[in-house]
């Protein structure tokens, strides 16, 4: 194409854009398709998919992404033409096609290509179907799609001004130089004008091909009060001399075939019969009487939005120092400044939501890899399994949505592997062979709480325990619940080697599930039952870049501890501390012993607090539902904070999770306590001192 | 000669095809996403040519042409039909509609520009 290559470039990657969002379309539709609650329009949206995909990669030349599009397009139409039922069969036909077109597409956006084999059997199914449809229709063509575009002669001037053209004698022509003499008559009919076709300028292309002699002829014209200025009344006799093939002339008539009375005949006589004006068939206009709202939309390269987050991170920072500063000043409550500053504040922090939201995205586009991953798992392992979805518009932070791709794959995976039984076993206990995968997301106080669950036989605890017994995980005399058999699957090392698989078995265990979401400043918990199955729940912070937190002091030292884990705050009298054993004291808060941690030594400020007599501890609880007690020396304040990742050249200390600046100027740490938990109180076999007070030690 | 076109295409991939192809030969461009967007533009311009795709969401090529040229102002204008195959029933039904002529894609720039000129001037 004779486009310069940059233009072209930026065009190639906003369609491979668009076919992200186009295969996200397709999906949506087969899975509507799949609930059965399809209808045309459904069929239409998935069509339209795979054909603007199709067209597009047509344009850069993407022959394997074309040649794949293409048959699957094919085959589409079938059941568009109603000649193919959308039965599940063909359904996971499509599904698998509708993954490798992705595939396609991501290979062809690196610039890779994929093995022919995959494609090829694919194929091979997809025309399996078209065989199979009832064969009222016509058949799915079997060439290739073949890019091919109109014939008009290349070496026109782009440029064709229109002159009417002279009437003048034809000249002798010269027949030397392969110059032919044309015959040709035209004679517009009405519906030519109907199509928006214009005599006048055809005749200037053709006079364009070489020496015309034009006649018009206005035999034809009525009288003016009988004259309908819709009708055509003239015809033309043109004699053309040109070295063009006769094939090129007929194809400057191409769009008016059918609407005029044409005949092209060579003079040294080699006629082309004239062709019939046109046929009629009526068919009416497919109209899409089913209008469907889209917002519009703006495209934003990320980047510009991570440095307003950042500039607003800053706008934060900046107004709590402001008011810092006034109070510092005496500035009256009641003054002007003071309300103005109020007033500040509260915009401050609506722009800072707005800001967030703008880097919010459904979680859609998410959980249809989810739904590939359930397919792909389900097959190779001989079980039949489908994904249910709910709450996939539900909004969440884009790189919180990326960091939840290895996680959720893994839940999901697992769910298809361990969770759901096979099918024999299934049937016997009285459940569908098809088990179910549900995933769901929601937006629930302030946190998104996404759900990976499976109809399955619950987690087999017995066989948990003993091979955690058998791994040294656990104590073998030590008693545990059922929550906490449930949580050795997070433990690190904790691999059911006897059921590794090709699908789970990958090395990557549960507690790399539970790192993640930690690392996202989130949780994920377990629910186990035989009769309904299992549950992982994980719960997020809606933003990674904002936290309500608690700002506190510890030996002098200001941290933050996020608000959301924070349960109630104590005052411990004298009566409420007991020693389960020296160096372990615990509360007793409505009859439950919560173990007490003592913050300061924990992080090593300090020694420890021999007495916690008037001492303030926070209740706090992590995702598996343990409690403990924090002992800090004060409450400062409750406020949000920006958080400041820390550079990964730092130490990374167990219990800290990020650091922000306070209104002062200040740094304060910002505390992790489900690792401050977790690192005081794992579930070691015997009384093995826990890693974190080793490390103070 | 500058021409303005309306060119009607849901996919932006096309859209942008069109645009780069039209542009440097001094062609102004205005595109809408489908059918209805198509008819909503007309309101307010009123180009040389309109250049449409066939399977759009909303309102479809062929419902877009039809609208168009029960439109008084409009019924004449030329339009051209984006279409992937060559298949000679589609562009019968092309006809039908009230196209002026089709283009086949992925399509050539140069052939774009002379279809154009061939059919507006």
């Amino acid at each position: 194409m004779s486009t310069t290559p940059d233009p072209m470039a930026e065009i190639k990657a906003s369609f491979f854009l668009e076919c992200e969002e186009l295969i996200e379309a397709l999906q949506d539709g087969l899975e509507t398709m799949q609930d059965g609650t399809s209808d045309d329009e459904i069929i239409n949206i998935v069509f339209r998919a795979v054909h603007s995909i199709k067209g597009g990669a047509g344009a850069f030349g993407l022959e394997d992404l074309v040649r794949f599009a293409h048959r699957f397009e094919s085959v589409l139409d079938g059941l568009r033409s109603g000649a193919l039922l959308a039965d599940d069969g063909a359904l996971k036909v499509f599904f698998k096609a509708s993954d490798h077109l992705s595939d396609l597409v991501a290979a062809a956006a690196d610039a890779r290509t994929l093995p022919d084999a995959q494609s090829n059997d694919l194929m091979a199914a997809l025309d399996g179907l078209a065989v199979n449809a009832v064969s009222k229709t016509v058949a799915a063509p079997e060439i290739a799609f073949k890019p091919k575009a109109i014939d008009i002669p290349r070496d026109l001037e782009t440029d064709s001004p229109f002159e009417l053209p002279q009437q003048s004698e034809p000249r002798s022509p010269d027949l030397t130089d392969g110059t032919n003499r044309y015959q040709i008559t035209f004679t517009p009919s009405f519906e030519l004008f109907e199509s928006g076709n214009e005599p006048a300028l055809l005749l200037a292309c053709l006079q364009e091909l070489g020496d015309t002699h034009i006649q018009c002829d206005v035999s034809q014209v009525p009288d003016l009060e009988n004259l309908s200025p819709e009708m055509p009344h003239l015809s033309w006799r043109i004699t053309l001399d040109t070295q063009a093939a006769e094939a090129e002339i007929a194809s400057l008539f191409e769009f008016v075939e059918g609407l005029c009375t044409l005949a092209i005949s060579q003079t040294d006589p080699q006629a082309i019969p004239p062709k019939a004006a046109g046929e009629t068939p009526l068919i009416a206009p497919g109209v899409d009487t089913r209008p469907k709202q889209s917002k519009p939309v703006v495209r934003v390269d990320l980047e510009r939005i991570e440095q307003l987050v950042n500039l607003v991170g800053e706008l934060v920072i900046n107004q709590a120092m402001l008011s810092q500063s006034l109070e510092k000043a005496k500035v009256s409550p009641h003054s002007d400044t003071k309300s103005s500053l109020d007033e500040f504040q509260r915009l401050t922090r609506d722009i800072q939501e707005s800001v967030m939201m703008i880097r919010a995205q459904p979680v859609k586009s998410l959980f249809q890899r989810m739904s590939r991953i359930v397919r792909e798992a389900s097959a190779s392992i001989g079980k039949d399994a489908r994904l249910v979805m709910s709450g996939d518009a539900t909004e969440v932070d884009k790189t919180v949505i990326e960091r939840l791709v290895e996680p959720l794959t893994h839940l999901v995976r697992n769910a298809v592997d361990h969770g759901l039984e096979d099918p024999s076993t299934r049937t016997a206990a009285g459940k569908s062979a098809q088990g179910q995968v549900q995933l769901s997301a929601a937006h629930r106080s302030g946190r998104v709480i996404i759900e990976v669950s499976d109809d399955g036989a619950g987690i087999d605890r017995d066989k948990v325990l003993r091979i955690a017994r058998e791994k040294g995980l656990v104590a073998p005399d030590i008693q545990l619940s059922d929550t906490d058999i449930d949580n050795l699957l997070f433990l690190p090392g904790f691999s059911t080697v006897s059921e590794v698989s090709d699908l789970s078995g990958r090395g990557v265990g549960m507690d790399v599930v539970r790192t993640d979401i930690n690392a996202l400043g989130g949780q994920v918990t377990i629910q186990s039952d035989p009769a309904s199955g299992t549950r992982f729940t994980i719960s997020l912070p809606l933003t990674l870049a904002v936290l309500d937190g608690m700002v506190i002091e510890v030996a002098t030292q200001t941290l933050v501890l996020p608000l959301t884990l924070v349960i109630e705050t104590l005052t411990l009298g004298p009566a409420d501390v007991q020693m389960m054993r020296p160096g372990h004291p615990v509360v007793q808060v409505r009859g439950q012993f919560v173990p007490i941690i003592d913050l300061g030594r924990v992080l090593g400020y300090r020694s420890a607090l021999r007495n916690f007599d008037g001492a303030v501890a926070l209740l706090i609880s992590n995702e598996n539902g343990k409690t403990a007690a924090l002992i800090v020396d004060d409450i400062l304040d409750q406020r949000q904070v920006v958080i400041k990742g820390l550079n990964d050249s730092l130490y990374r200390a167990p219990g800290i999770a990020a650091a922000t600046i306070l209104g002062d100027g200040q740094i304060a740490l910002i505390l992790d306590p489900s690792d401050i938990i977790s690192h005081v109180q794992t579930p070691m076999p015997s009384d093995r001192t826990p890693k974190l007070e080793e490390a103070q030690a | 000669m500058s021409l303005h076109i309306l060119a009607v295409d849901d996919s932006r991939t096309m859209r942008d095809m069109i645009r780069l192809a039209l542009a440097p030969e001094g062609f102004t461009v205005t595109t809408a996403d489908d059918g209805m967007h198509g008819i909503e533009v007309l309101d307010g311009i009123t180009p040389d040519a309109i250049i449409t795709d066939i399977n759009m969401p909303r309102l479809d090529g062929f419902g877009f042409i039809d609208a168009v040229r029960k439109q008084a102002k409009h019924r004449a204008i030329p339009i051209l039909v984006l279409t992937t195959e060559a298949a000679p029933e589609l562009k019968a039904r092309a006809r039908l509609a009230g196209a002026t002529g089709w283009i086949v894609k992925p399509f050539d720039p140069a052939k774009l520009i002379k279809a154009l000129h061939m059919v507006a001037g």
